[in-house]
């Protein structure tokens, strides 16, 4: 059948694509599945997973979520750890700026849906906007409980004493809860949910979020959701709460604090520093005047000055 | 062991023309008894006797062809199990019922430590307290023998006596009135089997449990059982107080199992 008579086609020279790149037909079932997610909150749907253009564990689910729901007039920004300009995102972005001709931008203010692979945006995102999560392994539960009838049974049933015997475990060996990413929590008090492997910094962000969330697992055909305003609490010991990453200094760069940091390795003598790993919000504060101990501009005037080669105490 | 079974309380379980077909063939037929609080029944016979298939079956974790089998819950009443939504059931076997497999593999998580492994049911069944959850471990490690210093360490690391020791923790953490055992003392050392043996016998009597034990070893049956049932070929072809059956056997079959003890 011929899916493209009545629909947009993209512009240019790839012609042959259908608005988005998926058919129409794939983006209604894909939808179908996100309607059924956004009305279970947490609960994994399962869905006809296509073969994406790039390989399983890239973000082939995220991608079919974003371009099931992307409309010519939206503003796409992508995310690979928080940060607009690595490999993934960039690529992701390049996909959709050809199939879908769709306007992208590295503002999380100004975009409508932000794909992203294991970080929230440090802004407080609003109503109307869509942050389109790429998972890798859907199921909170698949380490301890490696057979998929059962997983299913004890979600339906509720039974999720095993996740506290991972957090357990955590104690016991490390006398702290050291899960640090894909941290479970459970949604809506129902559902426990693998927030997908973002830090455990950013789940607090999850709990009553003004924003959509949806979670794509191409490579295992789960398709789950988290609806504006929900309530997302992380497991936790009534002696051992739940706690988020600290830093002990604020951003080299843009001097934030409570945003979560990425450590750059700085030479081969230990030296080394502390950015934000959300690029945008760190640019923004930049624009803004802000500025850390390792800014630009001292760098700059310290290298014009002939000091380069002091290099940096370690810290 | 002598019987000293209140029968004035009424069965906490009963089954009722237990049969399960393995498509032609008989798995067990017809089987039909009572068991009775703080009873230890034990169920003996060759191997392909239907001693696990019935014990399967008792435990809801294969579903009968026919006949029915009823528990009375903590509410005093008298259901039949399979009449449970599945999420009852498995509540039931996680809570109120214990499992001991032989191959303790089986029953126990071999991938998180000894303190996990006991403390699964607590958490299953809402405990959020992980000093709490911890210190209950600790009691029941050491209530089985397995020393306090162990608790972080994985079961794989634990020899087979201990991993069967450690498997009975953690399905009696929540209390059960019923367990289900599977050969436990199957392939230990007879000195290991001897503790074992000792420990469960105690454990038994302390929490006053009832116990349906499969074991073709006569001598398990002796020590642990206050009653015996016989199985040959699916049937159960004698059934009698422990002593009873053991001194005096009945049936043919019965007399060829007892006279094949091996004496040293």
């Amino acid at each position: 059948m011929s899916a493209l008579d009545n629909t947009a086609r993209a512009d240019g020279s790839e012609g042959s694509y259908n608005f988005a790149y998926l058919d129409e037909q794939t983006k209604r079932m894909i939808r179908r599945a996100i309607l059924k997610a956004i009305a279970v909150p947490g609960y994994q749907v399962p869905f006809a997973s296509r073969e994406m253009p790039m390989p399983y564990g890239w973000g082939t689910g995220g991608v079919q979520v974003t371009a099931a729901i992307l409309g010519s007039d939206d503003v796409l920004k992508v995310i690979d750890q928080g940060s607009d300009d690595t490999t993934n995102a960039v690529s992701i972005r390049a996909f959709f700026e050809k199939t879908a001709n769709v306007a992208t931008t590295t503002h999380t203010a100004e975009a409508t849906i932000i794909q992203t692979r294991h970080r929230i945006p440090e802004r407080q995102l609003e109503e109307g906007q869509i942050l389109v999560y790429q998972v890798p392994i859907p199921e909170p539960l698949r380490f301890l409980e490696p057979r998929e009838t059962e997983t299913r049974k004890m979600h339906a049933l509720e039974e999720y004493g095993l996740m506290h015997v991972k957090l357990y475990e955590d104690i016991a060996r490390h006398g702290h809860i050291a899960t640090t990413y894909a941290y479970p929590v459970k949604v809506d008090g129902r559902y426990v949910m693998d927030p997908s492997p973002t830090p455990k910094f950013d789940n607090p962000k999850m709990h009553d979020m003004a924003a959509l969330q949806l979670f794509g697992a191409g490579r295992e055909k789960r398709i789950y959701a988290v609806p504006p305003y929900t309530r997302v609490e992380s497991l936790d010991f009534e002696d051992h709460p739940f706690q988020v990453q600290r830093f002990d200094k604020p951003c080299a760069l843009c001097a934030a604090e409570d945003v979560y940091l990425d450590e750059v390795i700085l030479d081969d003598r230990g030296g080394r520093m502390f950015v934000c790993s959300d690029t945008d919000h760190c640019e923004e504060r930049r624009t803004a005047g802000h500025r850390g101990e390792m800014a630009g501009e001292e760098i700059a005037a310290r290298l014009s000055a002939g000091h380069a080669s002091d290099g940096e105490d370690g810290q | 062991m002598s019987g000293a079974t209140d029968r004035s309380e009424l069965p906490l379980l009963r089954a009722n023309g237990l049969t399960r077909f393995y498509g032609e063939r008989i798995g067990c037929h017809d089987v039909s008894f009572e068991l009775f609080p703080g009873e230890v029944l034990a169920i003996v016979g060759e191997s392909g006797s239907g001693k696990t298939t019935l014990l399967n079956c008792l435990s809801t974790r294969l579903p009968p062809t026919a006949g029915a089998v009823e528990y009375r819950m903590r509410d005093g009443q008298m259901r039949d199990l399979f009449q449970l939504s599945e999420a009852e059931r498995r509540l039931l076997m996680r809570t109120d019922w214990g499992f001991v497999h032989q191959n303790a593999a089986d029953g126990l998580r071999m991938t998180v430590s000894a303190g996990a492994n006991v403390g699964e049911r607590l958490m299953a069944v809402g405990e959020r307290h992980y000093g709490a959850i911890r210190g209950t471990a600790l009691d029941w490690l050491s209530r089985v023998e397995i020393d306090e210093t162990r608790i972080d360490d994985e079961p794989r690391a634990f020899s087979g006596g201990m991993r069967q020791r450690l498997q009975i923790a953690r399905n009696l953490v929540t209390s059960p009135r019923l367990v289900f055992m599977d050969e436990p003392t199957g392939g230990l050392d007879v000195s290991v089997q001897a503790r074992l043996l000792d420990l469960i016998r105690g454990l038994v009597t302390d929490l006053g449990l009832s116990v349906v034990i499969v074991t073709h070893d006569l001598a398990v049956a002796r020590l642990l059982s206050h009653r015996l049932m016989v199985m040959r070929h699916g049937k159960v072809i004698e059934t009698g107080l422990t002593d009873r059956v053991l001194d005096d056997p009945q049936a043919p079959y019965t007399q060829l199992l007892v006279s094949s003890i091996l004496q040293v």
